[in-house]
């Protein structure tokens, strides 16, 4: 769980720095060139089966784990208790809000990339950022990001600094660190990523 | 003052529980949550009616028997405060009160508020003692230990083991717990021989009993009447992955 956690948030801050690239100005090319190379990449193909994996494992994982858990108090509380955080509560909840938004991105845009009909670009690359921008114009789609991305930092407000503790990381000194920048890295993350829907749906608004 | 409780009624081990409501009078603000139960048994007992079980012992905060949740609290709104040191100061005059058992499958009712913990005592069973030899009692300094090594050792002692932490938890972990006893006897020179025995059986018997797997939410430090810290529960998976690492099994 912990292991594969970590492993997701290093690809997060790669995907996030690499998609960046949405926001030059320069019709997609730089983008589309950077979609070509991910996909051409020998190092890049077999990091991302190292990915495809573990998003199954830390499901499946998760999943398991959440229904277990609930299965530990058969019997429940009439007065509910409150003494944890409400992303500490709800990890399964927000885990299958990322699942959700993982199949349907992986079909909008992984999928798209792999098999779909896409045209060329100035530069004879398969023209992927004509695919995003149409899908982030439509406000409802980024509205669905949005909230996927709200579930992606309360997931991460938990998980960071839990994956810590779980891989037995605790001490007075670091923990308080470890926490800081977990949180930090929480919010940052989901937000820098929000700014790429939101920035190509005002722009197609305009 | 007076109190509305609604409290967990249920026969025996096997029978349907269910709220049931209360009120009880004449409670005095310096009483104890128990003597609040003392005034209303005796209240059930005059009426004819049966009493609410609950267990407690020492009524001094240190024997861990008084389990109780109360308004969804394990040992009620004080922190660090068994329920038989929270005084009824904690209340307001016509508040009312949820009164119910520590719930986890590993704690099954045995009546109203009582609950079976033995399996906390067969956690225990499972590895937390050391090895002695017979003979005169050794004197207490032989072994030179360093204080903050003492001081942490000591710290994770404390827990009476009141199962608050179980029954705070969403998942019904004993991690707390079980970490508590393993850092105590781990962390020292006597406890040497058997660690990482003890932390492998102990943990195994954990999730024998069935209580649930931690997922760090902290909800058993908050809990805890003693104060345990969640680092010793990061203490015993590290103890746990060098055990199973290192060990022949
Ligand atoms: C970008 C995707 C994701 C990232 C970066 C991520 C990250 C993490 C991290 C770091 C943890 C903490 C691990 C620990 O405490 O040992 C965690 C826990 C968890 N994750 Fe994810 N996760 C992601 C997606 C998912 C998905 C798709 C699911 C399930 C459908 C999921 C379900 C869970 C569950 C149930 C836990 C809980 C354990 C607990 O309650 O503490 N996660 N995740
Ligand atoms: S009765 Fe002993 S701790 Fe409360």
């Amino acid at each position: 769980m912990s292991l594969s956690g970590l492993f997701l948030c290093t690809f997060l801050i790669t995907h996030m720095a690499g998609n960046m690239q949405l926001l030059i100005n320069d019709g997609g090319l730089a983008f589309n060139q950077y979609a070509y190379d991910m996909t051409h990449s020998p190092i890049i193909k077999t990091v991302s089966y190292l990915l495809y994996f573990s998003i199954l494992l830390h499901a499946v994982q998760g999943l398991v784990l959440a229904y277990a858990n609930r299965g530990a108090r058969k019997s429940r509380y009439a007065s509910g208790n409150k003494s944890s955080s409400f992303a500490s509560r709800n990890m399964g909840i927000l885990g299958s809000i990322l699942l959700l938004f993982i199949v349907v991105h992986m079909k909008s845009f992984w999928f798209e990339m792999h098999w779909g009909t896409i045209g060329n670009d100035a530069n004879g690359m398969r023209d992927l950022y004509s695919v995003v921008v149409a899908a982030f114009s439509q406000w409802w789609y980024v509205l669905f990001y949005i909230v996927s991305l709200a579930a992606l930092a309360f997931h991460l407000l938990h998980g960071v600094q839990s994956a810590f503790q779980t891989v037995g990381v605790n001490h007075s000194k670091y923990t308080p660190i470890i926490k800081a920048v977990g949180s930090i890295f929480a919010i940052a993350v989901p937000a820098l990523f929000a700014i790429q829907p939101l920035y190509i749906l005002f722009k197609t608004l305009q | 003052m007076k109190l509305n409780l609604k409290i967990w009624r249920q026969k025996g081990p096997k029978s349907e529980g269910k709220i049931v409501d209360y009120t009880v009078d004449h409670v005095d603000e310096d009483m104890s949550f128990l003597e609040m139960l003392d005034v209303l048994n005796q209240d059930l007992i005059v009426k004819g009616e049966d009493p609410v079980a609950f267990d407690h012992d020492c009524r001094e905060g240190i024997c861990g028997m008084c389990s109780m949740v109360i308004n969804g609290r394990p040992h009620g709104p004080w922190e660090r405060t068994t329920t038989c040191q929270l005084h009824m100061r904690a209340f307001k005059d016509g508040e009312t009160v949820f009164i119910e058992p520590f719930r986890a499958n590993a704690f099954p009712v045995l009546k109203d508020l009582a609950v079976d913990r033995s399996s906390f005592d067969r956690i225990i069973q499972a590895g937390g003692y050391i090895s002695v030899n017979t003979g005169n009692a050794v004197d207490a300094n032989s072994i030179p230990i360093d204080k903050e090594t003492a001081d942490t050792a000591f710290d994770a002692a404390t827990c009476i083991g009141c199962g608050a932490c179980v029954a705070a938890c969403k998942n019904a972990s004993a991690m707390l717990f079980t970490s508590a006893k393993v850092a105590h006897l781990n962390m020292l020179p006597q406890g040497e021989p058997e660690r990482a025995k003890r932390t492998v059986q102990m943990v195994a018997q954990m999730d024998k009993e069935g209580f649930g797997a931690c997922t760090n939410t902290g909800a058993c430090e908050a809990e805890c009447p003693k104060g345990i810290s969640i680092t010793n529960i990061a203490r015993m998976n590290r103890e746990y992955f060098k055990a199973t690492i290192t060990g022949s099994k």
